[in-house]
Protein backbone atom coordinates (compact mmCIF):
# COMPACT_ATOMS: atom_id res chain seq x y z
CA UNK A 1 0.00 0.00 0.00
CA UNK A 2 1.15 3.50 -0.80
CA UNK A 3 1.76 5.46 2.38
CA UNK A 4 1.23 9.19 2.72
CA UNK A 5 2.94 11.03 5.55
CA UNK A 6 1.01 14.08 6.73
CA UNK A 7 2.52 14.40 10.20
CA UNK A 8 5.53 16.63 9.55
CA UNK A 9 4.98 18.60 12.76
CA UNK A 10 5.82 15.38 14.63
CA UNK A 11 9.01 14.77 12.69
CA UNK A 12 10.37 14.69 9.14
CA UNK A 13 12.41 12.32 7.03
CA UNK A 14 16.05 13.31 6.81
CA UNK A 15 16.80 14.87 3.43
CA UNK A 16 19.09 12.65 1.33
CA UNK A 17 21.49 15.54 0.76
CA UNK A 18 21.69 15.94 4.52
CA UNK A 19 22.50 12.25 4.97
CA UNK A 20 25.23 12.51 2.32
CA UNK A 21 26.74 15.50 4.06
CA UNK A 22 26.74 13.70 7.42
CA UNK A 23 28.29 10.41 6.30
CA UNK A 24 32.01 11.32 6.36
CA UNK A 25 31.64 12.61 9.92
CA UNK A 26 30.94 9.13 11.26
CA UNK A 27 33.90 7.29 9.77
CA UNK A 28 36.50 9.79 8.54
CA UNK A 29 36.17 13.12 10.29
CA UNK A 30 35.36 11.50 13.61
CA UNK A 31 37.68 13.48 15.87
CA UNK A 32 36.73 15.12 19.15
CA UNK A 33 36.37 18.83 18.49
CA UNK A 34 38.26 19.58 21.72
CA UNK A 35 41.39 17.65 20.66
CA UNK A 36 44.41 19.60 19.54
CA UNK A 37 45.57 17.24 16.77
CA UNK A 38 44.46 17.34 13.13
CA UNK A 39 41.55 14.95 13.73
CA UNK A 40 40.24 17.30 16.40
CA UNK A 41 40.87 20.41 14.30
CA UNK A 42 38.89 18.91 11.40
CA UNK A 43 35.97 18.23 13.70
CA UNK A 44 36.28 21.73 15.19
CA UNK A 45 36.18 23.26 11.70
CA UNK A 46 32.98 21.36 10.92
CA UNK A 47 31.51 22.46 14.24
CA UNK A 48 32.40 26.12 13.64
CA UNK A 49 30.97 26.03 10.11
CA UNK A 50 27.74 24.48 11.42
CA UNK A 51 27.46 27.16 14.07
CA UNK A 52 27.88 29.90 11.48
CA UNK A 53 25.24 28.35 9.21
CA UNK A 54 22.63 28.07 11.97
CA UNK A 55 23.49 31.58 13.19
CA UNK A 56 23.05 32.97 9.66
CA UNK A 57 19.63 31.35 9.34
CA UNK A 58 18.52 33.24 12.46
CA UNK A 59 20.27 36.57 11.90
CA UNK A 60 22.55 35.83 14.86
CA UNK A 61 26.32 35.73 15.54
CA UNK A 62 28.03 32.34 15.54
CA UNK A 63 29.07 32.66 19.20
CA UNK A 64 25.42 33.11 20.16
CA UNK A 65 24.48 29.56 19.09
CA UNK A 66 24.67 26.65 21.57
CA UNK A 67 24.08 23.20 20.13
CA UNK A 68 21.85 20.95 22.24
CA UNK A 69 20.14 17.56 21.95
CA UNK A 70 16.94 19.10 20.56
CA UNK A 71 14.07 21.45 21.12
CA UNK A 72 13.23 20.07 24.55
CA UNK A 73 16.73 20.66 25.90
CA UNK A 74 16.86 24.13 24.36
CA UNK A 75 13.59 25.04 26.07
CA UNK A 76 14.85 23.62 29.38
CA UNK A 77 18.12 25.49 29.11
CA UNK A 78 16.36 28.77 28.39
CA UNK A 79 13.86 28.52 31.23
CA UNK A 80 16.01 26.92 33.91
CA UNK A 81 19.10 28.85 32.90
CA UNK A 82 17.58 32.27 33.52
CA UNK A 83 17.43 31.74 37.28
CA UNK A 84 14.70 32.20 39.84
CA UNK A 85 11.95 34.72 39.37
CA UNK A 86 8.60 35.32 37.74
CA UNK A 87 8.06 33.82 34.26
CA UNK A 88 5.35 34.82 31.79
CA UNK A 89 4.37 32.27 29.18
CA UNK A 90 1.26 31.26 27.21
CA UNK A 91 -1.34 28.59 27.85
CA UNK A 92 -0.66 26.85 24.51
CA UNK A 93 3.07 26.14 24.79
CA UNK A 94 4.59 22.76 24.01
CA UNK A 95 4.96 20.41 27.02
CA UNK A 96 8.72 21.11 26.87
CA UNK A 97 7.86 24.60 28.16
CA UNK A 98 4.76 23.85 30.25
CA UNK A 99 6.27 20.95 32.17
CA UNK A 100 9.48 22.88 32.74
CA UNK A 101 7.35 25.71 34.15
CA UNK A 102 5.58 23.21 36.40
CA UNK A 103 8.96 22.00 37.67
CA UNK A 104 10.10 25.58 38.27
CA UNK A 105 6.87 26.31 40.13
CA UNK A 106 7.69 23.42 42.49
CA UNK A 107 11.04 25.08 43.09
CA UNK A 108 9.28 28.29 44.12
CA UNK A 109 9.13 30.24 40.85
CA UNK A 110 5.95 32.04 39.94
CA UNK A 111 4.54 31.50 36.45
CA UNK A 112 1.79 33.45 34.68
CA UNK A 113 0.05 31.79 31.74
CA UNK A 114 -1.46 34.36 29.40
CA UNK A 115 -4.56 33.15 27.55
CA UNK A 116 -5.13 33.03 23.80
CA UNK A 117 -8.17 34.03 21.76
CA UNK A 118 -10.34 31.56 19.85
CA UNK A 119 -7.84 31.53 16.99
CA UNK A 120 -4.91 30.81 19.27
CA UNK A 121 -3.46 34.31 19.32
CA UNK A 122 -1.74 35.84 22.36
CA UNK A 123 -2.58 39.48 23.02
CA UNK A 124 0.75 41.33 23.60
CA UNK A 125 -1.17 43.66 25.92
CA UNK A 126 -1.87 40.69 28.22
CA UNK A 127 1.84 39.92 28.30
CA UNK A 128 2.68 43.51 29.21
CA UNK A 129 0.11 43.69 32.00
CA UNK A 130 1.40 40.44 33.50
CA UNK A 131 4.86 41.95 34.05
CA UNK A 132 5.84 42.46 37.71
CA UNK A 133 9.02 43.66 39.42
CA UNK A 134 10.08 40.03 39.75
CA UNK A 135 9.61 39.06 36.08
CA UNK A 136 12.83 37.59 34.70
CA UNK A 137 11.62 35.96 31.50
CA UNK A 138 8.86 36.08 28.92
CA UNK A 139 8.55 32.88 26.86
CA UNK A 140 5.97 32.76 24.07
CA UNK A 141 6.23 30.24 21.24
CA UNK A 142 6.64 31.50 17.68
CA UNK A 143 4.26 29.04 15.97
CA UNK A 144 2.10 26.46 17.68
CA UNK A 145 2.74 22.80 16.95
CA UNK A 146 -0.93 21.77 16.93
CA UNK A 147 -2.78 24.60 15.23
CA UNK A 148 0.08 26.45 13.53
CA UNK A 149 -0.95 29.90 14.78
CA UNK A 150 1.94 32.37 14.46
CA UNK A 151 2.26 34.77 17.40
CA UNK A 152 3.04 38.50 17.21
CA UNK A 153 6.60 37.80 18.33
CA UNK A 154 8.10 41.16 17.33
CA UNK A 155 5.58 43.06 19.42
CA UNK A 156 6.12 40.84 22.44
CA UNK A 157 9.87 41.16 21.91
CA UNK A 158 9.76 44.93 21.98
CA UNK A 159 7.61 44.91 25.14
CA UNK A 160 10.21 42.67 26.80
CA UNK A 161 13.00 44.95 25.63
CA UNK A 162 11.25 48.09 26.93
CA UNK A 163 10.96 46.48 30.36
CA UNK A 164 14.49 45.05 30.34
CA UNK A 165 13.21 41.47 30.57
CA UNK A 166 14.66 38.54 28.63
CA UNK A 167 12.46 37.20 25.83
CA UNK A 168 12.54 33.54 24.77
CA UNK A 169 10.61 31.99 21.92
CA UNK A 170 10.21 28.33 21.01
CA UNK A 171 10.70 28.42 17.24
CA UNK A 172 10.87 24.65 16.79
CA UNK A 173 7.86 24.62 14.44
CA UNK A 174 8.43 27.95 12.69
CA UNK A 175 12.12 27.52 11.86
CA UNK A 176 12.42 27.03 8.12
CA UNK A 177 8.76 27.87 7.55
CA UNK A 178 8.55 31.53 8.52
CA UNK A 179 11.02 34.39 8.45
CA UNK A 180 13.10 34.62 11.66
CA UNK A 181 15.46 37.44 12.55
CA UNK A 182 16.45 37.63 16.20
CA UNK A 183 17.57 41.27 15.82
CA UNK A 184 14.45 42.62 14.14
CA UNK A 185 12.20 40.57 16.42
CA UNK A 186 13.98 41.53 19.68
CA UNK A 187 14.53 37.92 20.64
CA UNK A 188 17.07 37.10 23.39
CA UNK A 189 16.68 33.31 23.46
CA UNK A 190 15.31 31.03 20.74
CA UNK A 191 14.91 27.25 20.53
CA UNK A 192 15.18 25.25 17.31
CA UNK A 193 15.29 21.54 16.53
CA UNK A 194 16.83 19.66 13.61
CA UNK A 195 14.36 16.82 13.11
CA UNK A 196 11.50 19.16 12.19
CA UNK A 197 13.44 20.57 9.22
CA UNK A 198 14.56 17.35 7.47
CA UNK A 199 17.64 17.04 9.66
CA UNK A 200 18.61 14.20 12.03
CA UNK A 201 16.91 13.63 15.39
CA UNK A 202 18.67 14.41 18.66
CA UNK A 203 20.14 17.80 17.65
CA UNK A 204 18.93 21.32 18.22
CA UNK A 205 20.18 24.71 19.26
CA UNK A 206 19.50 27.56 21.61
CA UNK A 207 20.29 31.06 20.44
CA UNK A 208 21.50 33.10 23.42
CA UNK A 209 21.91 36.80 22.76
CA UNK A 210 25.38 38.05 23.65
CA UNK A 211 25.31 39.35 27.21
CA UNK A 212 22.21 37.40 28.28
CA UNK A 213 23.05 35.67 31.55
CA UNK A 214 22.13 31.99 31.28
CA UNK A 215 23.43 29.20 33.52
CA UNK A 216 24.17 25.80 31.96
CA UNK A 217 22.24 22.61 32.72
CA UNK A 218 25.12 20.30 31.89
CA UNK A 219 28.35 20.66 33.82
CA UNK A 220 31.50 18.97 32.63
CA UNK A 221 34.24 19.63 30.14
CA UNK A 222 33.30 23.17 29.15
CA UNK A 223 32.09 22.44 25.61
CA UNK A 224 29.80 24.80 23.70
CA UNK A 225 31.32 27.98 25.15
CA UNK A 226 30.84 26.55 28.63
CA UNK A 227 27.09 26.36 28.14
CA UNK A 228 26.70 22.65 27.45
CA UNK A 229 29.29 20.09 28.44
CA UNK A 230 29.58 16.84 26.46
CA UNK A 231 31.58 15.97 23.35
CA UNK A 232 29.80 17.58 20.42
CA UNK A 233 27.66 15.43 18.12
CA UNK A 234 29.51 16.47 14.97
CA UNK A 235 27.57 14.34 12.41
CA UNK A 236 24.30 15.55 13.92
CA UNK A 237 25.40 19.18 13.97
CA UNK A 238 26.71 18.98 10.39
CA UNK A 239 23.39 17.44 9.32
CA UNK A 240 21.37 20.05 11.21
CA UNK A 241 23.39 22.86 9.61
CA UNK A 242 22.91 21.35 6.14
CA UNK A 243 19.17 21.06 6.77
CA UNK A 244 19.07 24.69 7.92
CA UNK A 245 20.88 25.93 4.83
CA UNK A 246 18.59 23.88 2.57
CA UNK A 247 15.59 25.39 4.38
CA UNK A 248 16.93 28.89 3.70
CA UNK A 249 17.73 28.05 0.08
CA UNK A 250 14.33 26.51 -0.59
CA UNK A 251 12.33 28.87 1.58
CA UNK A 252 10.32 30.49 -1.21
CA UNK A 253 9.60 27.35 -3.20
CA UNK A 254 8.80 25.39 -0.03
CA UNK A 255 6.40 28.09 1.17
CA UNK A 256 4.65 28.21 -2.21
CA UNK A 257 4.43 24.41 -2.39
CA UNK A 258 3.16 23.93 1.18
CA UNK A 259 0.67 26.80 1.03
CA UNK A 260 -0.75 25.43 -2.22
CA UNK A 261 -1.23 21.93 -0.84
CA UNK A 262 -2.62 23.18 2.47
CA UNK A 263 -5.16 25.45 0.77
CA UNK A 264 -6.14 22.62 -1.59
CA UNK A 265 -6.65 20.27 1.36
CA UNK A 266 -8.70 22.73 3.43
CA UNK A 267 -10.88 23.84 0.51
CA UNK A 268 -11.35 20.25 -0.66
CA UNK A 269 -12.45 19.06 2.77
CA UNK A 270 -14.82 22.00 3.26
CA UNK A 271 -16.37 21.34 -0.15
CA UNK A 272 -16.95 17.65 0.32
CA UNK A 273 -17.76 17.32 4.04
CA UNK A 274 -20.34 19.22 6.14
CA UNK A 275 -19.77 20.46 9.67
CA UNK A 276 -16.01 20.94 9.46
CA UNK A 277 -14.24 23.84 11.15
CA UNK A 278 -10.64 25.00 10.74
CA UNK A 279 -8.92 25.21 14.14
CA UNK A 280 -6.50 28.09 14.58
CA UNK A 281 -6.03 31.31 12.69
CA UNK A 282 -7.26 31.69 9.09
CA UNK A 283 -4.18 33.58 7.87
CA UNK A 284 -1.56 33.87 10.60
CA UNK A 285 -0.65 30.20 10.48
CA UNK A 286 2.16 27.95 9.32
CA UNK A 287 2.01 27.23 5.58
CA UNK A 288 1.90 23.47 6.21
CA UNK A 289 -0.72 23.19 8.98
CA UNK A 290 -4.37 22.24 8.46
CA UNK A 291 -6.03 21.39 11.78
CA UNK A 292 -9.64 20.46 11.08
CA UNK A 293 -12.51 19.64 13.39
CA UNK A 294 -15.01 17.06 12.13
CA UNK A 295 -18.21 17.28 14.18
CA UNK A 296 -19.78 14.09 15.63
CA UNK A 297 -16.73 11.85 15.13
CA UNK A 298 -13.88 10.87 17.41
CA UNK A 299 -10.35 11.64 16.25
CA UNK A 300 -8.61 8.40 17.16
CA UNK A 301 -11.14 6.42 15.11
CA UNK A 302 -10.69 8.83 12.23
CA UNK A 303 -6.90 8.58 12.56
CA UNK A 304 -7.01 4.78 12.57
CA UNK A 305 -9.24 4.65 9.49
CA UNK A 306 -6.86 7.01 7.68
CA UNK A 307 -3.95 4.85 8.85
CA UNK A 308 -5.63 1.79 7.32
CA UNK A 309 -5.60 3.74 4.04
CA UNK A 310 -1.91 4.53 4.53
CA UNK A 311 -2.43 8.15 5.57
CA UNK A 312 -0.58 9.35 8.70
CA UNK A 313 -2.05 12.25 10.72
CA UNK A 314 -2.43 13.16 14.40
CA UNK A 315 -5.33 14.11 16.67
CA UNK A 316 -6.06 16.22 19.73
CA UNK A 317 -8.71 13.78 20.92
CA UNK A 318 -8.71 12.75 24.58
CA UNK A 319 -8.98 9.12 23.51
CA UNK A 320 -5.57 9.25 21.89
CA UNK A 321 -3.69 10.59 24.90
CA UNK A 322 -2.44 8.40 27.71
CA UNK A 323 -3.93 10.81 30.26
CA UNK A 324 -7.32 10.87 28.43
CA UNK A 325 -7.16 14.65 28.55
CA UNK A 326 -8.13 16.50 25.39
CA UNK A 327 -5.51 18.76 23.80
CA UNK A 328 -4.64 21.66 26.14
CA UNK A 329 -4.16 23.85 23.08
CA UNK A 330 -7.66 23.27 21.71
CA UNK A 331 -9.12 23.66 25.22
CA UNK A 332 -7.34 27.01 25.51
CA UNK A 333 -9.12 28.14 22.33
CA UNK A 334 -12.40 27.62 24.19
CA UNK A 335 -13.48 24.59 22.15
CA UNK A 336 -15.83 22.19 23.97
CA UNK A 337 -14.20 18.85 24.87
CA UNK A 338 -16.64 16.84 22.68
CA UNK A 339 -15.74 19.03 19.70
CA UNK A 340 -12.02 18.65 20.39
CA UNK A 341 -12.56 14.90 19.97
CA UNK A 342 -13.01 15.28 16.24
CA UNK A 343 -9.90 17.36 15.59
CA UNK A 344 -7.32 16.06 13.14
CA UNK A 345 -3.98 17.70 12.41
CA UNK A 346 -2.59 17.41 8.89
CA UNK A 347 0.95 18.79 8.61
CA UNK A 348 2.41 18.80 5.14
CA UNK A 349 5.99 18.50 4.02
CA UNK A 350 8.34 19.20 1.17
CA UNK A 351 7.83 15.74 -0.31
CA UNK A 352 4.03 15.71 -0.41
CA UNK A 353 2.34 16.00 -3.79
CA UNK A 354 -0.96 17.18 -5.22
CA UNK A 355 -1.92 13.62 -6.10
CA UNK A 356 -1.45 12.63 -2.45
CA UNK A 357 -3.81 15.38 -1.33
CA UNK A 358 -6.28 14.28 -4.02
CA UNK A 359 -6.16 10.77 -2.59
CA UNK A 360 -6.85 12.09 0.92
CA UNK A 361 -9.79 14.05 -0.43
CA UNK A 362 -11.05 10.89 -2.12
CA UNK A 363 -11.05 8.69 0.97
CA UNK A 364 -11.84 11.17 3.74
CA UNK A 365 -15.53 11.87 2.99
CA UNK A 366 -16.32 8.16 3.03
CA UNK A 367 -14.52 7.61 6.34
CA UNK A 368 -16.20 10.57 8.02
CA UNK A 369 -19.55 9.45 6.61
CA UNK A 370 -19.07 5.94 7.96
CA UNK A 371 -18.16 7.20 11.45
CA UNK A 372 -21.00 9.69 11.47
CA UNK A 373 -23.43 6.96 10.49
CA UNK A 374 -22.53 5.13 13.68
CA UNK A 375 -22.32 8.22 15.89
CA UNK A 376 -25.14 8.78 18.38
CA UNK A 377 -24.31 12.49 18.24
CA UNK A 378 -24.90 12.97 14.50
CA UNK A 379 -28.30 14.15 13.38
CA UNK A 380 -29.52 14.95 16.88
CA UNK B 1 -1.45 1.89 19.84
CA UNK B 2 -1.17 -1.86 19.68
CA UNK B 3 -4.63 -3.27 19.01
CA UNK B 4 -5.17 -7.00 18.43
CA UNK B 5 -6.27 -8.23 15.02
CA UNK B 6 -9.74 -8.90 16.38
CA UNK B 7 -10.05 -5.33 17.66
CA UNK B 8 -8.97 -4.01 14.28
CA UNK B 9 -11.42 -6.30 12.52
CA UNK B 10 -14.38 -5.20 14.65
CA UNK B 11 -13.27 -1.58 14.38
CA UNK B 12 -12.96 -1.69 10.60
CA UNK B 13 -16.10 -3.79 10.06
CA UNK B 14 -18.32 -3.23 13.07
CA UNK B 15 -21.25 -5.67 13.41
CA UNK B 16 -24.77 -4.58 14.36
CA UNK B 17 -24.45 -0.86 13.74
CA UNK B 18 -27.62 1.17 13.76
CA UNK B 19 -30.79 1.80 15.72
CA UNK B 20 -33.93 -0.22 16.41
CA UNK B 21 -36.87 2.18 16.16
CA UNK B 22 -39.24 -0.10 18.12
CA UNK B 23 -36.63 -1.38 20.58
CA UNK B 24 -37.73 -3.10 23.78
CA UNK B 25 -34.82 -1.54 25.63
CA UNK B 26 -32.40 1.33 25.01
CA UNK B 27 -29.32 2.14 27.05
CA UNK B 28 -26.98 5.11 26.65
CA UNK B 29 -23.78 5.46 28.62
CA UNK B 30 -21.13 8.16 28.55
CA UNK B 31 -17.52 7.45 29.35
CA UNK B 32 -16.53 9.71 32.23
CA UNK B 33 -12.84 9.19 31.48
CA UNK B 34 -12.82 10.68 28.00
CA UNK B 35 -16.36 11.85 27.31
CA UNK B 36 -17.44 9.32 24.67
CA UNK B 37 -20.88 7.75 24.23
CA UNK B 38 -22.41 4.41 23.30
CA UNK B 39 -26.11 3.59 22.82
CA UNK B 40 -27.37 0.00 22.66
CA UNK B 41 -30.83 -1.00 21.35
CA UNK B 42 -32.33 -4.46 22.00
CA UNK B 43 -35.34 -6.45 20.84
CA UNK B 44 -36.38 -9.17 23.28
CA UNK B 45 -38.69 -12.12 22.89
CA UNK B 46 -39.24 -14.96 25.38
CA UNK B 47 -36.52 -13.50 27.56
CA UNK B 48 -33.91 -13.70 24.80
CA UNK B 49 -32.19 -10.94 22.86
CA UNK B 50 -33.39 -11.43 19.28
CA UNK B 51 -31.99 -8.25 17.76
CA UNK B 52 -29.36 -5.80 18.91
CA UNK B 53 -27.88 -2.63 17.44
CA UNK B 54 -25.48 0.05 18.65
CA UNK B 55 -24.13 3.49 17.95
CA UNK B 56 -20.82 4.75 19.29
CA UNK B 57 -19.00 8.05 19.37
CA UNK B 58 -15.59 6.95 20.55
CA UNK B 59 -12.18 5.51 19.87
CA UNK B 60 -11.34 2.34 17.98
CA UNK B 61 -11.52 0.31 21.21
CA UNK B 62 -14.95 1.72 22.04
CA UNK B 63 -16.29 0.82 18.59
CA UNK B 64 -14.73 -2.65 18.61
CA UNK B 65 -15.96 -3.49 22.12
CA UNK B 66 -19.49 -2.32 21.30
CA UNK B 67 -19.44 -4.43 18.16
CA UNK B 68 -18.16 -7.50 20.04
CA UNK B 69 -20.55 -6.98 22.96
CA UNK B 70 -23.55 -6.91 20.64
CA UNK B 71 -22.30 -10.01 18.85
CA UNK B 72 -21.84 -11.87 22.15
CA UNK B 73 -25.20 -10.74 23.54
CA UNK B 74 -27.28 -11.65 20.48
CA UNK B 75 -29.32 -14.81 21.25
CA UNK B 76 -28.47 -14.76 24.96
CA UNK B 77 -31.12 -14.65 27.70
CA UNK B 78 -31.33 -11.36 29.57
CA UNK B 79 -29.76 -12.99 32.63
CA UNK B 80 -26.87 -14.34 30.60
CA UNK B 81 -26.33 -10.95 28.96
CA UNK B 82 -26.51 -9.20 32.33
CA UNK B 83 -23.78 -11.49 33.58
CA UNK B 84 -21.43 -10.45 30.74
CA UNK B 85 -18.62 -8.29 32.07
CA UNK B 86 -16.27 -5.91 30.37
CA UNK B 87 -13.55 -8.51 30.77
CA UNK B 88 -15.61 -11.00 28.79
CA UNK B 89 -15.81 -8.53 25.96
CA UNK B 90 -12.12 -7.64 26.17
CA UNK B 91 -11.15 -11.33 26.29
CA UNK B 92 -13.26 -12.10 23.23
CA UNK B 93 -11.24 -9.42 21.43
CA UNK B 94 -7.94 -11.03 22.52
CA UNK B 95 -7.41 -8.23 25.01
CA UNK B 96 -7.18 -4.45 24.94
CA UNK B 97 -4.26 -2.14 25.70
CA UNK B 98 -4.33 -1.20 29.42
CA UNK B 99 -5.14 2.46 28.72
CA UNK B 100 -8.16 1.30 26.70
CA UNK B 101 -9.75 -1.03 29.26
CA UNK B 102 -12.04 1.79 30.39
CA UNK B 103 -13.58 1.89 26.88
CA UNK B 104 -14.92 -1.63 27.30
CA UNK B 105 -17.06 -0.36 30.22
CA UNK B 106 -18.95 1.70 27.71
CA UNK B 107 -20.16 -1.33 25.74
CA UNK B 108 -20.95 -3.55 28.74
CA UNK B 109 -22.65 -0.74 30.67
CA UNK B 110 -24.77 0.35 27.70
CA UNK B 111 -25.85 -3.27 27.15
CA UNK B 112 -26.77 -3.63 30.82
CA UNK B 113 -28.63 -0.29 30.74
CA UNK B 114 -30.62 -1.46 27.71
CA UNK B 115 -31.58 -4.68 29.52
CA UNK B 116 -32.59 -2.80 32.66
CA UNK B 117 -34.63 -0.41 30.53
CA UNK B 118 -36.38 -3.42 28.99
CA UNK B 119 -37.01 -5.03 32.40
CA UNK B 120 -38.39 -1.77 33.82
CA UNK B 121 -41.01 -1.58 31.06
C1 LIG C 1 6.87 23.61 19.64
C2 LIG C 1 7.79 22.49 20.02
N1 LIG C 1 8.69 22.67 21.00
C3 LIG C 1 9.55 21.70 21.36
C4 LIG C 1 9.53 20.46 20.77
C5 LIG C 1 10.50 19.41 21.21
O1 LIG C 1 11.54 19.27 20.31
P1 LIG C 1 12.48 17.96 20.33
O2 LIG C 1 11.63 16.83 19.86
O3 LIG C 1 13.59 18.28 19.39
O4 LIG C 1 12.96 17.80 21.74
C6 LIG C 1 8.60 20.22 19.75
C7 LIG C 1 8.54 18.89 19.08
O5 LIG C 1 7.62 18.12 19.26
C8 LIG C 1 7.70 21.25 19.37
O6 LIG C 1 6.79 21.07 18.42
S1 LIG D 1 -13.79 5.79 24.12
FE1 LIG D 1 -12.43 7.42 24.55
S2 LIG D 1 -10.60 6.39 24.89
FE2 LIG D 1 -11.91 4.82 24.21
Amino acid sequence: MKRIYLDHAATTAVDREVVQTMMPYFTETYGNASSLHSFGRDAKNALDAGRRTVADALGAQANEIIFTSGGTESDNLALKGVGKGHIITSSIEHPAILNTCKYLTDLGCEVTYVPVDSEGMVDPGDVESAITDDTVLISVMHANNEIGTIQPISEIGSIAKDHGILFHTDAVQSFGKTEIDVQKMNIDLLSVSSHKIYGPKGVGALYIRKGAKIKPLMHGGGHELGMRASTENIPGIVGFAKAASLATERFESDTRHLTGLKDMLIAGVMDSIDDVILNGHPTERLPNNANLRFAFVEGESLLMHLDMKGIAVSTGSACSSASLDPSHVLLALGIAPEDIHGSIRFTLGRGNTESEIKYVLEVLPEIVGKLRAMSPLAGR
Amino acid sequence: MDYSEKVMDHFANPRNIGEIPDADGVGTVGNPACGDTTTVYIKVSDGRITDIKFKTFGCAAAIATASMATELALGKTLDEALAMSRNDVADALDGLPDVKMHCSNLAADALHAAIEDCLAK
